[in-house]
């Protein structure tokens, strides 16, 4: 399913700025959560086409408003004596949690917007900042 | 009842009515041919996969019937990819059967292995790999389900050889379970009464119709909506025989290549009522500068297709024929239409002066060479228009859709939006086979020809009466043309008059050969080559030089055609 996904969006040169795929609560459907971006007419255009594959059970647009998204980044900084309570502090602020400790690293867990995360890579960079894995948004919509 | 696979696939082809399947044996699907050997299913060997499927192709879009292909693993499905685009690109429902190694070989880079799901995806309407011999049966109900409902299209499923050698109970469903894929053939009535309100309105109208007509068997109900409108009618390759070529009404073809009333027409309208088309690049033209003034009616079974490349004013999503009918039943007590005639006269009058300043013609000169327009003509006169009519791509196909004007709906063969060369030799071999008392006449010529020529051993083992046209200009024509006019003549690569001499390949193959080197020769040829009950090349000499006018250049607008001058040849 991923890959007819994956092949609609680079046939028809639409762009894929993240993707997350997942189990739902019915373990023989998955759900996938993409972002990307284009005028109102090429977003409508992705959501008929999406439609048009045979396995397409339903296509929400969430649109640019009307929903929450999160998305989750794992940081990991090198830690030097003087830098620890440093990033420690920053965590907190972001509130992040410290997952994994070692002699001379942090693992950090976040959760956010998109914003929220820069923010972080930008205070972390200059501190030690060696890696993030992020997921790429996922979202839902506001309400019942 | 328990059975192996290959008698699973074999008895549910025939559960779904498959009279002909076209093929190629091989390693991955010996299990399947011994069960064809078996079961007594009509199969013809194909020489080449490519030329499989497009049988397959040439046979449902004759006959209006899913068409049926059998490849093997590998270098059967690479080869079986330009049949499969060609279907997909112009909405033609096929299953394509393709073997596969065996499943716990899958991924090991086995001798003749390729990913076929991969490979296929983009090429399909949709593919299934079936890795279970228990969903076998279902899996191919579906498939024949999804290639030949909404939006016809070609589907592959992809067969293991151990899945075919594996034993199941066999039953075959009746019906299908697919939740989520309900095309929409129902036009919503207030749609369609939104683009009555605009018709009622319009003072330049005009219906601009696709392959959809064919596709949904509204003929009848297009033609009938035209003449109670009398509104000027344009369509695409694809729409040819969706209403007589030469019907009062009809403007001709529209396009690149297209008559310039038509586009000129579509230009100028302030209503374009647009059925079963996909305002394809080739039909637009400078998408900017379509249409320009007219609010535009879209109707078609594929919401993608509506607004892709065109703003449309009124969408209706839903299948051609219920949408006519709606339509047509809002007419019948519409007392406004009374004075439409009277109202879309001065439009008329506009076309009849275009079709005066411009219309396509050439001058066959006694003593010159050959026009190939010449040859056309005068098969059209022979056949009256009644013929099946397959062509290649290039030159000779607008020649034959300009001046070949076809009487009836699935008599046009031909590959419009993959546009490829090589088709038409198979895909009239599928026609006759489907049609097995009407005339198949293929028009094509020698680049395209060659492209699938080994395809002729299959017309001379099955007596299939083909009458081959072959348009010899001895280069590659419509290359030929735009190094001609948009590259200085610098001709690259296009001579092709090193030969084979087409007589004597006829002949080597078992079939019959024919040439017209002079004017005077034509017309006899053509009554022997259409006299002849083997499959026939005529071989035309004709001239090199000669252009199809007129032309839309790529990316310009479509009122700015280049006529150029009738030619003498």
């Amino acid at each position: 399913m991923l890959s007819r996904v994956a092949g609609l969006f680079s046939a028809r040169g639409y762009n894929i700025d993240s993707l997350c795929v997942a189990e739902t609560l019915d373990p023989k459907v998955s759900q996938i959560t993409m972002v990307t971006e284009g005028e109102d007419d090429t977003v409508e255009q992705i959501v008929k086409q999406l439609y048009k594959l045979i396995d397409v059970i339903r296509v929400t647009d969430h649109g640019p408003d009307n929903h929450v998204a999160r998305e989750l980044a794992l940081f990991k900084v090198r830690t030097l004596p003087d830098s620890r309570a440093e990033v420690m502090r920053i965590v907190e602020i972001f509130r992040g949690k410290i997952v994994d400790v070692t002699p001379d690293s942090y693992a950090i867990e976040v959760t956010g917007g998109a914003e929220k995360i820069q923010g972080l890579i930008e205070l972390l960079t200059p501190l030690g900042l060696e890696d993030v894995t992020r997921t790429g948004r996922i979202a839902v919509a506001r309400g019942l | 009842m328990k059975l192996i696979g290959a008698d699973i696939l074999v008895r549910s082809l025939q559960e779904e009515g498959v009279d002909i399947v076209f093929g190629h044996p091989g390693g991955a699907v010996l299990e399947v041919y011994d069960a064809i050997h078996r079961c007594g299913i009509r199969h013809v060997l194909v020489r080449h996969e490519q030329g499989g499927v497009h049988m397959a192709d040439g046979y449902a879009r004759a006959t209006g019937r899913t068409g049926v292909a059998v490849v093997t693993s590998g270098p059967g499905v690479t080869n079986a990819i330009t049949g499969l685009a060609t279907a997909y690109m112009d909405s033609i429902p096929l299953v394509c059967f393709t073997g596969q190694v065996p499943t716990p070989m899958i991924g090991n880079d086995a001798f003749q292995e390729a990913d076929n799901m991969g490979l296929t995806r983009p090429v399909t309407k949709h593919n299934y790999l079936v890795k279970d011999v228990r969903d076998l049966a279902a899996t191919i109900k579906e498939a024949f389900h999804i290639a030949s409902t909404g939006r016809p299209g070609p589907v592959v499923v992809d067969l293991p050889k151990d899945v075919s050698k594996a034993v199941a109970d066999y039953h075959y469903p009746e019906t299908v379970d697919l939740e989520h894929y309900q095309p929409r053939y129902d036009a919503h009535w207030g749609q369609v009464k939104r683009a009555m309100a605009l018709i009622l309105k319009a003072e330049r109208p005009v219906v601009y119709f696709g392959g959809g007509v064919i596709t949904s068997n509204a003929s009848k109900e297009l033609l009938a909506f035209c003449e109670r409108l009398k509104v000027p009618v344009t369509y695409t390759l694809m729409g040819i025989g969706g209403i007589p070529g030469n019907h009062q009404y009809s403007l001709g073809m529209l396009g690149m290549h297209g008559t310039y009333r038509s586009n000129k027409a579509v230009d100028e309208c302030d209503l374009l009522i647009a059925i079963g088309a996909r305002f394809d690049d080739r039909v637009t033209g400078k998408v900017d500068d379509f249409s320009p003034r007219s609010k535009k009616i879209h109707v078609d079974i594929d919401p993608t297709s509506i607004r892709k490349s065109v703003y449309v004013d009124v969408p209706i999503v839903g299948d051609v024929k219920n949408c006519l009918e709606k339509f047509l039943e809002l007419m019948q007590d519409e007392p406004k239409l009374k004075d439409y005639e009277t109202r879309v006269a001065p439009w008329w009058e506009k076309i009849n002066a275009w079709d005066r300043e411009h219309s396509i013609g050439y001058a066959q000169k006694e003593d010159g060479p050959i026009l190939p327009q010449y040859v056309i003509d005068k098969m059209y006169e022979m056949t009256a228009g009644r013929a099946v009519v397959s062509t290649d791509v290039g030159q000779h196909q607008m020649w034959a859709a300009q001046y070949y004007h076809a009487q009836r709906p699935n008599d046009w063969v031909t590959s419009g939006g993959l546009g490829t060369m090589g088709f038409g030799l198979p895909a009239a071999i599928g026609a006759q086979f489907g049609r097995p008392k009407d005339t198949v006449v293929l028009v094509t010529s020698e680049g395209s020809f060659s492209m699938c020529c080994q395809e002729l051993a299959v017309a001379v083992e099955h007596d299939l009466p083909i009458k081959i046209l072959m348009l010899r200009n001895n280069t590659l024509g419509m290359v030929r043309q735009w190094q001609q006019f948009f590259y200085d003549k610098r001709y690259s690569h296009v001579d092709m008059s090193s030969g084979p001499d087409w007589v004597k390949f006829a002949d080597a193959f078992g079939a019959v050969g024919l040439r017209a080197s002079h004017p005077d020769e034509v017309e006899s040829v053509l009554e022997k080559g259409f006299a002849t009950r083997k499959p026939v090349i005529m071989d035309f000499v004709c001239r090199t030089e000669e252009n199809c006018f007129p032309m839309v250049p790529g990316g310009a607008a479509s009122r700015d055609m280049l006529h150029g001058e009738p030619s003498r040849g």
